[in-house]
């Protein structure tokens, strides 16, 4: 079975942290869902086993916000 | 207030330069007694150059700001011959801790790695470590302080420059072949030559608190991300040398400066993170906003700047002085070189376009620090709580999660002194990286340590066996060199388990030197004189050494301008 990778893997963590800020600068924020939303499809396709896809869905569906 | 640390008065002393009819001319004469402008002196002493330092203080810093030594930094005043003290007062830490809100969500070593001489950091307060830099220059004949000599005007022409200096005695006037300017980040003279350090500032305010205490705590750095008892707001904990602490409160753009530094607002605070219960008294406290700019040239004719005056960070990974000594090695070794005739005038070009290299790195870096702990708006914020609460479960997140990159050299990989790879080898130690150290033997099994051995001067590491008729070759080689003026060493290496004879032997006892290096039998390194790797090779090639000597004085590069 594939396993969904949660060590780091990025080539330049702090690169694309400071390149997702830049996406999101100056943005409305029903500009920014749906900047989040397209991400988050294309990144899916690229990961594309649905395996892999099934275990990122479960751990990002374990959300506790503290109202 | 608690004071663990009284400030040396350096006295006043009348140069003879005061009383001479003509102003007195010397080679470098260098503007201000901060880290870079002591480093300076300092660095140009070991290659025999005399300088001039005037300083319109008559002590060390004030109150601490930099707390933060790196290990490259150490190693930089290792070869000046003051880190020892540093090492022996400064607190050795490697270890930090992360919390967001209630939790810690992770924590790190910094240096895993065994078999280096210099530890990955220290903490200690500035004023120790610009002491410690001021009893050595005192201790070099080459360098000429001067307490209480303020640079007043300076001007400068294609050839030399030209100053005035007030005393309480009264102006008087000097020229000189370079001035090195490091008057800090407001610099006065940066200003009065009409150039400018562009940059951003941080629309954020800092509470920097150094406290004296008795405390258990371990020597940690421990950053919070919104605590509890600082909510919404970022708060490190670090320890320093004396039992002081400096404690870090992110405060906001509204807050008020001026309110927030008097101690009945800070002992709240304090106390919120400490409990009522924990003793301690105030050392030190100030508040900050901080800014990122650099020079676009830090190079005026024969003004030369550095350390804040050249480019200045906000201090999250401690880059401000660890950045300024990495300048200032970068340009002693080529002032020197140039000053000797033995380089041509446009070698100092490339402390311009290294250091800028240098500077955007760290300008990046705590820029990217900055934003992390300050989200501009909701949807960073966003991101950054979910990194942090993934963080502590997964740690693919804890690589996003960022309170600082600390301080570390910059590979100078696109530097036209650097002559490239031909040969496959491993990415670490590639041309215009700064060496690793190494525990190495010498003669009758002497420990030593290979920073030590490659000092200031270009150094050929060679690995193994060489072929003798290609050893003869060499030696005619770096005979050559010499009577040019580029004295360049060789030091032969040799495997585990063989024993170092004469004394440019040495014997990579643990292995590591080969690991790090990914040295072959017959492999080749060349070594600047500031320590960064110019040039290596799988086999010994005399020509292809001296070709990449020239190269790294600047000759190539001379000669492509010309033509
Ligand atoms: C809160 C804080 C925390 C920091 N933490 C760290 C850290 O952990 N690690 C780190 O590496 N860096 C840190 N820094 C940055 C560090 O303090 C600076 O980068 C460092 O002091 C720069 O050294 P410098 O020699 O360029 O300038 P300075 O230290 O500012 O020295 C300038 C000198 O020039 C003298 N001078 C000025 N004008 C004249 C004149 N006209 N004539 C003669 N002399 C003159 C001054 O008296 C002074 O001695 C921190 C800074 C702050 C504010």
């Amino acid at each position: 079975m594939s396993t969904l990778i949660t060590d780091s893997n990025f080539t330049d963590a702090d690169a694309f942290y400071a390149a997702l800020a830049d996406v999101h600068r100056d943005r409305s924020d029903a500009e920014s869902a749906a900047i989040n939303a397209r991400l988050i499809l294309l990144l899916a396709n690229q990961v594309g086993n649905q395996q892999i896809l099934e275990q990122a869905l479960a751990i990002a569906g374990q959300v506790h916000i503290k109202e | 207030m608690a004071s663990t640390y009284t400030n040396p008065e350096y006295p006043y002393r009348r140069s003879p330069d005061q009383d001479a009819t003509q102003p007195v001319h010397h080679q470098v004469i260098i503007v201000g007694g901060g880290p870079a402008g002591l480093a300076a002196a300092m660095d140009l002493a070991l290659h025999g150059i005399d300088s001039v330092v005037l300083d319109d203080n008559n002590t060390v810093s004030v109150g601490s700001r930099a707390i933060c030594i790196a290990k490259r930094t150490l190693e930089i005043c290792d070869r000046y011959g003051c880190a020892q003290p540093m090492i022996d007062k400064g607190v050795i830490w490697k270890h930090g801790r992360v919390y967001f809100g209630e939790e810690q969500i992770y924590e790190f070593d910094l240096l895993p790695e065994q078999h280096h001489k210099i530890p990955a950091f220290i903490n200690l307060q500035q004023y120790y470590f610009e002491e410690y830099m001021v009893d050595r220059c005192m201790e070099m004949p080459q360098i000429d302080l001067r307490w209480l000599h303020k640079v007043a005007e300076v001007a400068s022409t294609a050839n030399r420059a030209e100053i005035v200096v007030d005393t309480q005695d009264g102006p008087y006037r000097l020229s000189c072949d370079y001035l090195l300017v490091a008057d800090g980040a407001n610099s006065p003279i940066r200003d009065s030559l009409g150039l400018e350090s562009k940059g951003q500032i941080f629309e954020d305010r800092f509470l920097i608190a150094d406290i004296v205490m008795q405390a258990d705590f371990p020597a940690e750095r421990r950053f919070w991300f919104d605590a509890p008892f600082h909510p919404n707001q970022s708060t490190l904990l670090h320890k320093q040398a004396d039992n002081v602490w400096r404690i870090d409160f992110q405060l906001g753009w509204d807050a008020d400066p001026e309110e927030e530094k008097k101690i009945d607002n800070i002992r709240p605070r304090v106390e919120a993170m400490l409990g009522e219960d924990q003793q301690w008294e105030l050392e030190w406290a100030s508040v900050y906003t901080f800014r990122c700019r650099k020079m676009d040239s830090y190079i005026h004719q024969r003004v030369i700047f550095m350390g804040d005056a050249a480019h200045q960070v906000s201090p999250f990974g401690a880059r401000g002085a660890n950045g300024a000594l990495q300048g200032v090695e970068n340009l002693c070794w080529k002032l020197a070189a140039v000053l000797d005739g033995r380089a041509p005038a446009s070698l100092l070009d490339t402390y311009d376009t290294e250091r800028q290299h240098g500077a955007r790195e760290n300008i990046l870096h705590s820029t990217r620090a900055t934003d992390f702990m300050t989200p501009k708006n909701a949807v960073t914020r966003l991101f950054r709580d979910t990194a942090l609460d993934l963080a502590r479960d997964y740690p693919f997140a804890r690589s996003l999660v960022n309170s600082g990159r600390l301080s570390t050299p910059c590979t100078y990989d696109d530097t036209p002194l650097s002559t490239p790879d031909r040969a496959e080898f491993s990415e670490r130690m590639r041309p215009g990286s700064t060496c690793l150290d190494a525990p190495i033997a010498g003669p009758e099994g002497r420990q030593e340590w290979l920073l030590e051995r490659l000092g200031n001067r270009f150094t050929l590491l060679l690995f193994g066996e060489v072929a003798a008729d290609a050893r003869q070759q060499l030696e005619a080689a770096l005979a050559s060199l010499d009577r040019e003026g580029h004295h360049t060493r060789a030091l032969w290496v040799l495997p585990q388990g063989q024993h170092a004879g004469r004394d440019n032997e040495v014997v990579d006892t643990e292995g590591v030197l080969a690991q790090r290096y990914d040295l072959r039998q017959g492999g080749v390194y060349l070594i600047r004189p500031d320590q960064h790797v110019c040039a290596r090779w799988r086999t010994l090639d005399p020509d292809a050494v001296a070709q990449a000597v020239h190269r790294a004085l600047g000759k190539t590069l001379a000669e492509e301008q010309a033509a």
